[in-house]
């Protein structure tokens, strides 16, 4: 048992020592924050259950399980809203980035996004600004 | 819903029974009430909303996990190797599912799946921004995920536009 929780929580803490890493080695911001969200969601996903393992007492298990819920659902919004306002600030990309379709299709002035498909008939269901 | 109601009632009923009040003797009434319901609506030749949704509502979540797993193994080994040899780029999906809901959901389970980072919705919720770290092969990655969106599209019980 303690080698299984043991090896929970290194591989856990490596997925975010991995991280770490990737936000200082990535080239750009959006590389960026693949790294960090991803590994980072997974580590402290990991760690937990470990905790759970540990003390498998129904109080411990059910916290643990609450926090894997809460990293799991709150990373990739929180990842979405940095990526989202770090594009719309003019972030540069990396010199080798291949193509961004979103730059013309965005009107700064009027904080409108096109998809290129607009309908005549369309009713603008926006409330950004 | 009511069903849902009924599951929960059986699992008390188990427990009570079995005089076992833990989270496991909970989880194991959950699981025969389930099987109590599926005889039942066998029997009755219906198949409920709420039956169909439960397997496939484990379905995926092991599904989530597999692709939460795969995305971490990618994003180390780009992280540890020395030479970047990623291709990123911004690309615009066509979006089927037209409920907000349906939407979000697909945006985060894109954020977590491999190599790929939601970045915005257009106005018109029409089309989803897309930051990928390897897109050599742009249709495949297409198609891996719009079998995303079908995914989601299946467990929230939507038909989506057929425009387009």
């Amino acid at each position: 048992m303690t080698v299984v929780v043991s090896l929970f929580a290194l591989i856990g803490a490596g997925f975010i020592f991995i991280a770490g890493l990737g936000a200082l080695r990535m080239p750009d911001m959006m590389l960026r924050m693949h790294a960090t969200t991803k590994a980072g969601a997974l580590g402290v996903g990991l760690i937990s259950i470990g905790v759970g393992l540990h003390f498998g007492e129904a109080s411990y298990v059910v916290r643990a399980i609450a926090i894997l819920v809460f990293v799991l659902l709150t990373a990739p919004v929180a990842a979405h809203a940095i990526g989202r306002a770090g594009y719309f600030t003019g972030v540069p990309f990396w010199e080798k980035t291949l193509k961004d379709e979103l730059r013309d299709k965005l009107d700064t002035k009027g904080k409108k996004l096109y998809s290129g498909m607009e309908r005549p008939d369309d009713v603008d269901r926006d409330d950004r600004s | 819903m009511t069903l849902l109601v009924w599951n929960i009632l059986l699992a008390f009923a188990w427990i009570a029974l079995t005089g076992n009040f833990t989270g496991s003797g909970l989880i194991a009434g959950f699981f025969f009430g389930y099987f109590v319901l599926l005889l039942i609506s066998r029997a009755s030749g219906k198949r409920p909303t709420y039956l169909r949704k439960v397997p496939q509502t484990i379905n995926f979540m092991l599904f989530y996990i597999w692709e939460i797993i795969q995305s971490n193994l990618r994003v180390a080994y780009e992280v540890l190797t020395p030479t970047h040899n990623m291709r990123p780029g911004v690309i615009g999906l066509q979006l089927s599912c037209g409920s907000d809901a349906a939407i979000t959901m697909l945006a985060n389970l894109i954020t977590m799946t491999p190599g790929t980072l939601s970045l915005d919705v257009s106005s018109d919720r029409r089309m989803l921004f897309i930051h990928a770290m390897h897109i050599d092969d742009e249709d495949q990655l297409r198609a891996d995920l719009k079998h995303l969106e079908r995914r989601v599209m299946d467990l929230l019980d939507e038909t989506g536009e057929q425009d387009a």
